[in-house]
C-alpha cells in the first residue's frame, strides 16, 4: 500500500467521523486540528476505526503521529504493509 | 410564604403524529394516530410510535453522530420552545437558565447498541466506544441541550419512570420559586423505542400491545379488547417563567401551573394503586385551591393495559364521579406511550383547549370496558364545551410513582 492510499484511508475515516468538515483541500503537511474542528474524542474515533476497519493498533504514546496526513502516512504505511 | 405564580411561555415538541403543536393538535382533533410497525433487534416487527422531525434543523451532523436520540429529541423540542417563547435568547444571561428534563430511563439504547457492536468482534471490549459514558450518563439529554444552546445554568434529568414529564415541570416550577433560575426549560423526552429490552420486558410482563389488523388501533385504552402498551418516542419541552418576569418582557402566556402532586404507592414494583392515585389528584387539587368541579379536563395516564386502565378509572371516579362538567380523555390512543415524555406531551396536546374549547377524544374504543365506563369520557369524537379553563394531567410510573399536574388558562 502506498502513502497516498493510506492518506485516502485516513480522509475516508475523517469524512465519516466529522461529516460537517470539508476534506477536499486538506494540506498534507499541516496539522489536521489546524485545518478542521477536530477534538481529542475525534482522534479516539480515528484510532477506533483503524482498529475496526483495518485491524491496525495505534498505542496511546503514538497518537501524536496522527497529527497531519503526512505524519499519518509515514507512521501507518509500514503498519498497513506489515 | 409568598409563592411566585409560574407560567408557561413557550412550548416545543415532537410526537409520533406531529412535530409542532399545530400539527399535533390537528391530528388529535382529526382522529389521526401515529403508530407503525418497526423492526426490533432480536424480536422482529413491533408496534411503535416514531417521530419524524428533522434533527439537522438544530444539530450538526457531528453532534448527531456523537450524541443520543434522546439528546436530539430534547434539543429539537428545547430550541422550538425557546423560539415559540419569543425570549431574546441571544442576549439572555445563559447562566440564569435551568434545564430539567424528565426521563423514564436513559442508557439502555446506547448500552444495547455497544453490546451488539462488540458481539461482531467476539466480545472484545477494545472495540467498545469511548462515547459510551457521555452517552449513557443519566443527565445526557439535558446536558446535550446545554451544549447545543450554550446554557450555563444548572441541568439534570429527573428519573421518574413514566411520571417523568410531569416531574420535570414540577422540578422547574420549584427551582423558579426558589429563585435558582429565571427561565426554565423543562418537560420530558424518550428514546425508548430503540431499546429491545424495553419491548421485551413489557412482552415478558404480558403488557406489550398488539392488534391483528390495524397497527393504529394497537393503543386502545378503555376498549374491552385492549391488551397492552405501545412504546413510543417523543419529547415536549416548555419554557417556564415567574409571572412577573414573563409580564415584564411582554411574553405571551400560554397557561399557568397552579397545582401539582407527586406521591408514591409504596406497594408494588409494577402494579398501580388507585388509592394513592386518587390521593395524588386530591392533593394536587388542594395545592391549586380547587374542587373537582373546577376541573374541565382530566387527561388520563391510561396505557391500554387491562389492569392499569381500570385502576385509574376507579381513582378518577372516586374524585370526579360527582362532577358533571369534568371530561376525561386520553392521548396515548393516538401516540402510544411516550414514556418519559408522556406527561409533558399529553399536556401539550390539551393546552389548545383553552382557546378552542374543544376536548380531544380518546380513540380506538370500539366497545367500552364497563369497568372503565364514565359518563364524561370523551370517546372517538371531539367534544365542544362552553369553556375549558382547567386541565388536570395524570402520569404514573413503575415503582409506584404518581403525578398530577393542574394547569389553568391564564387570567391576570
Amino acid at each position: 500500500m502506498t502513502e497516498d492510499q493510506v492518506k485516502q484511508i485516513v480522509i475516508d475515516i475523517i469524512n465519516d467521523i466529522a461529516p460537517d468538515e470539508d476534506t477536499t483541500d486538506l494540506k498534507s503537511e499541516v496539522n489536521l486540528r489546524d485545518q478542521m474542528d477536530l477534538d481529542s474524542m475525534d482522534f479516539l474515533d480515528i484510532v477506533m476505526e483503524l482498529r475496526k476497519q483495518h485491524s491496525i493498533e495505534v498505542p496511546e504514546e503514538d497518537y501524536p503521529q496522527l497529527a497531519s496526513l503526512d505524519s499519518c502516512a509515514a507512521y501507518l504505511t509500514p503498519k498497513f504493509n506489515a | 410564604m409568598h409563592q411566585s405564580r409560574i407560567v408557561i411561555t413557550g412550548l416545543g415538541l415532537t410526537s409520533p403524529n406531529g412535530n409542532s403543536l399545530e400539527e399535533y393538535r390537528k391530528n388529535l382533533l382529526d382522529g389521526v394516530a401515529g403508530i407503525q410497525l418497526i423492526d426490533m433487534r432480536y424480536m422482529g416487527k413491533v408496534p411503535a410510535g416514531v417521530c419524524n422531525f428533522d434533527p439537522k434543523k438544530h444539530q450538526t451532523r457531528k453532534e448527531l453522530r456523537v450524541g443520543t436520540r434522546a439528546g436530539s429529541i430534547a434539543i429539537y423540542a428545547a430550541r422550538e420552545a425557546v423560539e415559540n417563547s419569543g425570549l431574546d435568547f441571544e442576549n439572555y444571561d445563559k447562566s440564569r437558565i435551568g434545564v430539567y428534563v424528565g426521563t423514564t430511563e436513559h442508557g439502555n439504547v446506547e448500552t444495547e447498541n455497544e453490546v451488539y457492536n462488540i458481539s461482531k468482534f467476539d466480545y472484545d471490549t477494545k472495540f467498545w466506544t469511548h462515547h459510551h459514558n457521555p452517552r449513557t450518563v443519566a443527565n445526557n439529554p439535558a446536558g446535550e441541550i446545554t451544549i447545543n444552546m450554550g446554557i450555563t445554568g444548572p441541568h439534570y434529568t429527573i428519573g421518574a419512570a413514566c411520571a417523568a414529564g410531569n416531574a420535570g415541570l414540577v422540578q422547574a416550577l420549584q427551582m423558579l420559586r426558589l429563585g435558582e433560575v429565571d427561565v426554565a426549560l423543562a418537560g420530558g423526552v424518550s428514546e425508548s423505542i430503540q431499546s429491545f429490552g424495553i419491548f421485551a420486558g413489557f412482552k415478558s410482563q404480558g403488557a406489550l400491545g398488539t392488534h391483528e389488523t390495524d397497527v393504529n388501533k394497537t393503543s386502545r385504552p378503555f376498549d374491552k379488547t385492549r391488551n397492552g402498551i405501545v412504546v413510543s418516542e417523543g419529547g415536549a419541552i416548555y419554557v417556564l417563567e415567574r409571572l412577573e418576569d414573563a409580564q415584564a418582557r411582554g411574553a405571551t402566556i400560554i397557561a399557568e401551573i397552579v397545582g401539582y402532586c407527586i406521591n408514591s404507592d409504596a406497594s408494588d414494583y409494577v402494579l398501580p394503586n388507585p388509592e394513592r392515585q386518587a390521593e395524588c389528584m386530591r392533593k394536587a387539587l388542594k395545592v391549586a385551591g380547587m374542587e373537582p368541579e373546577d376541573v374541565d379536563i382530566v387527561n388520563t395516564h391510561a396505557t391500554s393495559t387491562p389492569m392499569g386502565d381500570i385502576q385509574e378509572c376507579k381513582a378518577i371516579k372516586e374524585i370526579f364521579g360527582n362532577s358533571p362538567t369534568t371530561y376525561v380523555n386520553n392521548t396515548k390512543s393516538f401516540i402510544g406511550h411516550c414514556m418519559g415524555a408522556a406527561g409533558a406531551l399529553e399536556l401539550a396536546g390539551n393546552l389548545p383547549s383553552f382557546d378552542d374549547n374543544i376536548i380531544h377524544p380518546t380513540i380506538n374504543v370500539e366497545e367500552i370496558d364497563e369497568e372503565c365506563a364514565m359518563p364524561n369520557l370523551v370517546i372517538n369524537e371531539p367534544r365542544k364545551v362552553d369553556a375549558v379553563k382547567v386541565i388536570l394531567n395524570n402520569s404514573f410510573g413503575m415503582l409506584g410513582i404518581n403525578s398530577a399536574l393542574i394547569v389553568k388558562k391564564f387570567e391576570d
